[in-house]
């Protein structure tokens, strides 16, 4: 309990009540997620809390680190923490995808011809894809790669860019082209999930229909989700923006918001590739 | 990596942040690495004992033929949940508590690069571990599937089942943001002068079991998310009948799952290498090709995973090539064997308990390594897979390599953490008894498993009876020596004799120019390292 | 010519067998259990060339490490003996050394090269599942073993038969404990036996540690593996991989029989299918089929269910007083034949006969609290199946 503070010191926060929040409603929210899926009558509602103590918990988590910073408690030293930490985030990221698409390429390449060579337990069963496997006999219409899928890459790329323009805006200091690409970017966001959900609507397979339809939702889906979250994020700092927190030599949530989102439309382009075109 | 001192001159005048809270609030909601640490330490203790408790009512199950305390289903459970807590609840959170009190010490740091985030990393685990253990009270009681949550059998089942898979994700994330912190930390947080091949070994392995940690957990997260939709919204990634495969979760899994066994090693070579040395008061022999063998035993890690399916019956291209890489990794293991050994040869040795533990470590590791050599070559793993003497393999890697290592590293750091000695007289008692009961408990089940004993039953055939017997007694000894391990800890925790700043006279890292116990911010102004 | 041949007990005895038993019997204090001293310290005795040959590679592997183990512990423990402070001994300061390095790397490699070349050529063999002479259809249930003789018609289930009262202690436990089965596969003597391997439900493995043989079992795959067995007699194994409550108690017993043998066998099993179809038609007694159904009851339900037919709570549900099985008789029917995936519940109609379910279908209906009196008959059954 010493210390004198040192004015060169690496900034440690105070005690936060906020972790322990974010614990319990973690904890919360996974119990009352099983008990929803074992049809336990409580369960949407202790979800329901769970997701509010989250909520609380995310907003005074943030807001302390936003404090922080305005009031100048990060210094280079701390700033090089932050992108260290986001890269590595990232990276976590790209694993958690990777691990969805290499579960793509065994059941399209390695699982689905094994079936077709068990004729003996599948007669008849023949290795294509897109299948929904030898037991459902469904039959799927894959989504048609030049139509929405095609034009949502174009959003996500046009995003890419003006995300870009905005940097470029924040970095000459010109705050009206920060907010304008910021405020672009976000509805080309708002767009792609539109257009997503547009297409999930119309599409005659679901998740239940073997791998084809499991595989397809679920890398589609996690990918939607993360784009949700890219929007609500780039939504936050464009408020950030309109409130001036940032200045062209301190603006590292702009950066790790900017990073997710190039992430995300990477993300998009293999999809688009491994998914929807192949 | 440029750490030289910050220049802000908006300077950080906060004092309200210097005053460590008392009671309570200060382990709540600590953001101080040491307080984090030792949360972690405690809690892992706990499960240790926990999952201890479940493996003695396995031991005392096997004991002789026939049923005897539990239906089937509940063994399985046991089995379950010890290993799955075992390796999630006791040797994870321990490895990571000596990383947060140990890594910042080592590099001369003032704290974790991300204090709050720390906070986080660990209050999620007794989120995480009362979701486990509530399971045994759920209708149909914990899962039962194996550690490894093979389906279709975990499709099987009740609610248990989709809380542990919750639970585990819990896990996942909090050892994702620990991973992160760790590796910021050590590369942005060393004090001037402290290159990366100037930190101690213990601060390599942390670095790259944490760059481990952030590159596989996900792929768990990815396998588990599989299984909890496909038990729940009608997926069928894992049932033929929809075109899926139950041996893509394995291989998703154990693409995860091997990495984390180096996980739960590479630390302890860490803590090992740094007592080897200053118990032998002579330098360690090779540093520089321990860090390498320790990076090429990470990225091995990544193509070795399907020697745990050799008996799903895969091409024969894929059963040479992942027999051939297992056996790669004996290579740069070995290469860390000879220097721990080439650091004891012309020493000046002494013997104190945390030296005797890790001298066990080296010696009953090796032949926890060799035994998964013998099962890395297919055609004997065919024989042994899934028999005891995996069981025995493992848990010479785990308990022998692992635990051990967390003891050695307790009895070594317990001076500098709580400012007293610890009782040495009692731990080397400790360490005997431990030592000793081990190998009864766990060399017997090699021969169990040759002669073809399967894992994962609760009853056997008569021709076992005799060494079951043998491990099961070694086994209920092996669990009340750790006990006197509890005492030991809670009586220096209370007090003892003054440790002073270096109490082991070899000892040369960092953390022992500082005073015992360290000031509640590590190094305010950074040390320079020549 | 039933020889025990799993696994033999008196294989191998050695002087250092004998001092290891010695040792560890009496560290745990339990020298009584010598007396008993019926257990193996290595690979059972194999049977089969592969055997033999994974056999004589586990020995060359062990005694490899033993080297390697005295190579690397003899300076170890010479350093600890000598180089003590207790004894004087001063520090010497080297921490490095390139050649030493280099010699402990490229010696291990070399041994590891030694040991790749046998393993892998054995592992071309085991693989190499041509030129069979025969081939069977093995699929895994939980918990027992259906046996298929590919183009013979026969088809039969392998269940354990190890009394309950055994393992529960309330019987002596038989010699063969947990190793026995009521029909075991039979094979021919000398003949190279192609395995094709699947599951009905999760994943199983079928193993006989004397043939050195183990290949999981993967529903909805198909996985082959083969064996020839030179020496008539009983060999045992188990399933080995976790499969359920009952994995423990899922044996797999193969009798090798001389060929000649063999084909007698197999014209009396042809005998008995053609007689079960002639009775096809038959209408059965509410005692006949309470009988029959006990029987099915216990070998398949009860595992679940429980004998008593109380189910275990939030995991199998109680058949006594279900309102399956005392509501519509199809439904009940339906239940079993097709089971509910994706729970336990299997779908009995690929593994029992139109009798089988009928009785226990019965036996269900009028046993615990359920007082139904209905009576169903296999012809109902049949109408049933899809
Ligand atoms: C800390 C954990 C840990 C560690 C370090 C290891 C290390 C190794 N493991 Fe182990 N393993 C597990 C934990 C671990 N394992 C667990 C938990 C399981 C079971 C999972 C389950 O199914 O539940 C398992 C299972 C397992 C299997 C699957 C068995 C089966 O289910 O059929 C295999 C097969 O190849 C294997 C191999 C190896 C090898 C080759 C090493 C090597 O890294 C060992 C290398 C070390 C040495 C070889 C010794 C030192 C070297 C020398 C002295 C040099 C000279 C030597 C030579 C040249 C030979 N392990
Ligand atoms: C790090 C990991 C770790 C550790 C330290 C241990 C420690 C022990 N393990 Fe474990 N084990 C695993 C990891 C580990 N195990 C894994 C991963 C599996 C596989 C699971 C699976 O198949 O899915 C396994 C499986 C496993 C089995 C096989 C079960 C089966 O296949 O059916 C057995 C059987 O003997 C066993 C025994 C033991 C024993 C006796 C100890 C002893 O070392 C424990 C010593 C005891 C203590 C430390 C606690 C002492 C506490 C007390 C004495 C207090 C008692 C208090 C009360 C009763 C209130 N373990
Ligand atoms: C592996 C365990 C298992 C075995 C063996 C098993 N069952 Fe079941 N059984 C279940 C489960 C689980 C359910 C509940 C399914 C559900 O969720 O509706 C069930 C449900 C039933 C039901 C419906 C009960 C109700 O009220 O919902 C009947 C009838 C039934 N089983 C009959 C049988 C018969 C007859 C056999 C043997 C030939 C058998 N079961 C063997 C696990 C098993
Ligand atoms: Cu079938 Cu284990
Ligand atoms: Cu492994």
């Amino acid at each position: 309990m010493q210390t004198h503070t040192n004015n060169n010191a690496y900034y440690v926060p105070p005690p936060s009540i906020w972790p322990l929040v974010g614990s319990i409603a973690l904890l919360t929210l996974a119990t009352g997620f099983a008990l929803l899926l074992n049809k336990t009558a409580i369960g949407p509602y202790v979800m329901a809390l769970g997701a509010g103590i989250l909520l609380i918990m995310l907003f005074g988590w943030f807001g302390a680190v936003i404090n922080e910073s305005i009031s100048g408690k990060y210094a280079g030293q701390e700033d090089a923490s932050f992108r260290w930490g986001m890269a590595w985030f990232i990276f976590s990221e790209v694993m958690f995808f990777a691990g969805f698409f290499g579960a793509l390429f065994y059941a399209r390449n390695i699982a689905v011809p094994m079936l077709e060579d068990a004729q003996s337990l599948w007669p008849g069963f023949v290795a294509a894809w897109p299948t929904a496997g030898p037991g459902l006999k469904t039959v799927i219409t894959p989504v048609h790669a030049w139509g929405i899928p095609a034009l949502n890459t174009l959003i996500l790329l046009t995003s890419g860019v003006t995300l870009t323009w905005a940097h470029w805006g924040l970095q000459k200091d010109k705050q009206s082209q920060l907010k304008l690409g910021l405020a672009l970017t976000i509805a080309l966001g708002i767009l792609f999930i539109g257009l997503q959900w547009y297409e999930y609507v119309v599409l005659d397979f679901t998740l239940r229909d073997g791998i084809f339809g499991a595989t397809f939702f679920m890398l589609t889906g996690f990918h939607g989700f993360h784009v949700i979250l890219g929007t609500v994020m780039l939504i936050v700092i464009l408020f950030r923006s309109l409130a001036s927190h940032f200045t062209p030599g301190r603006h590292f949530a702009f950066e790790a918001v900017a990073w997710y989102w190039h992430f995300v439309d990477v993300v998009w382009l293999l999809l688009f590739i491994f998914v929807y075109c192949l | 990596m440029n750490t030289t001192t910050v220049n802000d001159a908006t300077g950080h005048h906060d004092h309200d942040h210097d005053h460590a809270p008392e009671g309570f609030m200060r382990w709540l909601t600590s953001t101080n690495h040491k307080d984090i640490g030792s949360l972690y330490l405690w809690f892992s203790l706990f499960m240790f004992f926990f999952a201890g408790a479940l493996a003695m009512l396995i031991r005392a199950e096997l004991f002789q033929p026939g049923l005897q305390y539990f239906q089937p289903g509940v063994f399985n459970q046991l089995t379950t949940m010890h290993g799955l807590i075992m390796i999630f609840g006791a040797i994870m959170p321990a490895l990571v508590g000596f990383a947060n009190w140990q890594v910042p010490l080592m590099i001369g740091a003032p704290d974790m690069a991300f204090p709050r985030l720390n906070n986080w990393s660990f209050w999620l685990l007794p989120a995480a571990g009362t979701l486990l253990i509530a399971t045994f009270f759920v209708p149909g009681g914990a899962i039962s599937g194996g550690w490894t949550m093979y389906p279709p059998l975990y499709m099987q089942g009740g609610i248990a089942y989709d809380i542990s898979i919750l639970s585990v994700h819990i896990l996942g994330i909090s050892s994702i943001m620990g991973a992160i912190n760790i590796i910021v930390t050590i590369l942005n947080m060393r004090a001037p002068g402290m290159t990366l091949m100037k930190m101690p070994l213990f601060v390599w392995t942390w670095l790259i079991t944490a760059f481990l940690l952030v590159a596989v957990m996900p792929v768990l997260a990815c396998a588990i998310t599989m299984l909890l939709t496909d038990r729940n919204f009608g997926t069928h990634f894992f049932d033929a009948a929809g075109g899926g495969d139950p041996i893509m979760f394995q291989h998703v899994f154990w693409f995860f799952g091997h990495p984390e066994v180096y996980i739960m090693i590479l630390p302890s070579f860490g803590i090992v290498s740094t007592i080897l040395p200053t118990f032998a008061r002579k330098p360690l022999f090779g540093y520089v090709s321990m860090v390498y063998a320790v990076a090429s035993i990470a990225i091995l890690s990544f193509i070795v995973w399907a020697h745990h399916m050799f008996t799903t019956g895969m091409p024969l291209g894929g059963q040479l090539f992942f027999m051939y890489a297992t056996m790669l990794i004996s290579i740069p293991t070995g290469i860390k064997v000879f220097n721990w050994v080439a650091t004891l040869w012309r020493g000046s040795i002494t013997l104190e308990t945390p030296m005797l533990f890790s001298l066990a470590f080296v010696i009953l590791f090796t032949l926890g390594g060799f035994s998964g050599l013998v099962l890395a070559l297919v055609p004997v793993d065919i024989q042994l897979q899934d028999t005891y003497y995996v069981v025995a393999h493992f848990h010479y890697v785990l308990f022998s390599g692992s635990a051990m290592a967390i003891m050695a590293g307790v009895y070594y750091w317990l001076p500098k953490w709580t400012g007293h000695m610890y009782d040495e007289k009692l731990g080397k008692v400790h360490f005997w008894v431990t030592a000793i009961a081990f190998n009864i408990t766990f060399f017997p089940m090699h021969f169990l498993g040759l002669a073809g004993m399967p894992r994962r039953i609760p009853d056997y055939a008569l021709q076992f009876a005799d060494f079951n017997a043998i491990a099961s007694v070694g086994g209920f000894l092996l669990g009340a020596s750790q006990l006197l391990f509890l005492y030991i800890v809670i009586k220096c925790a209370r007090g003892g004799a003054p440790a002073g700043n270096r109490p082991w006279d070899g000892a040369d890292t960092l953390e022992w120019t500082l005073s015992s116990p360290p000031p509640y911010h590590s190094f305010v102004t950074p040390p320079l390292v020549k | 010519m039933s020889i025990p041949k799993y696994p033999d007990p008196r294989a191998g005895h050695t002087y250092c067998t004998w001092t290891i038993r010695i040792l560890f019997a009496l560290l745990a204090g339990l020298a009584p259990a010598l007396a008993r001293a019926d257990f193996a310290l290595n690979l059972p005795t194999p049977a089969t060339g592969v055997a033999q040959d994974i056999y004589d590679l586990h020995t060359l592997i062990l005694w490899i490490c033993c080297a390697i183990l005295v190579v690397v512990f003899i300076p170890m423990a010479i350093a600890l003996l000598k180089h003590r402070k207790s004894v004087g001994h001063q520090a010497a300061k080297f921490h490095d050394n390139l050649a030493v390095e280099i010699i402990w790397t490229v010696i291990p490699i070399l041994i590891l090269i030694s040991m790749i070349w046998p393993a892998t050529k054995l592992v071309v063999s085991m693989k190499d599942v041509s030129k069979s002479d025969l081939t069977i259809k093995v699929t895994g249930y939980q918990w027992k073993w259906e046996y298929e003789y590919l183009g013979d018609n026969i088809r039969f289930m392998s269940n354990s038969s190890t009394p309950q009262a055994q393992i529960d202690g309330e019987q002596p436990k038989g010699e063969h404990y947990l190793l026995e089965v009521d029909r075991p596969l039979v094979v021919p003597a000398g003949k190279k036996v192609r395995l094709v391997l699947t599951s009905n439900d999760v994943i199983h493995a079928w193993w006989v540690p004397a043939f050195g043989v183990k290949q999981d079992a993967i529903p909805g795959f198909i996985r082959d593996t083969w064996f020839k067995v030179d020496q008539p007699g009983i060999y045992r194994g188990q399933c080995a991989e976790l499969c359920g409550v009952k994995h423990g108690f899922m044996p797999v017993v193969v009798e090798v029989v001389t060929p000649e043998k063999f084909d007698a066998w197999k014209q009396e099993q042809k005998a008995l299918v053609a007689a079960a179809a002639a009775n096809a038609g038959k209408t059965y007694q509410m005692a006949e089929l309470n009988a029959i159904g006990e029987k099915v009851y216990t070998a398949n339900c009860a595992a679940c269910h429980q004998a008593n037919g109380v189910g275990i709570p939030g995991a199998f549900p109680a058949l006594s007083g279900s309102k399956i099985a005392t509501g519509d008789v199809a439904g009940h029917i339906d239940m079993v034949l097709n089971g509910k995936s994706p729970t336990a519940m299997a779908a009995f109609g690929k593994q029992l006969s139109d009798l089988d379910i009928a009785a226990v279908v019965t036996y269900e209906r009028n046993k615990w609290d359920n007082k139904t009196g209905d009576l169903v008959q296999p012809a109902d059954v049949a109408a049933r199946r899809k």
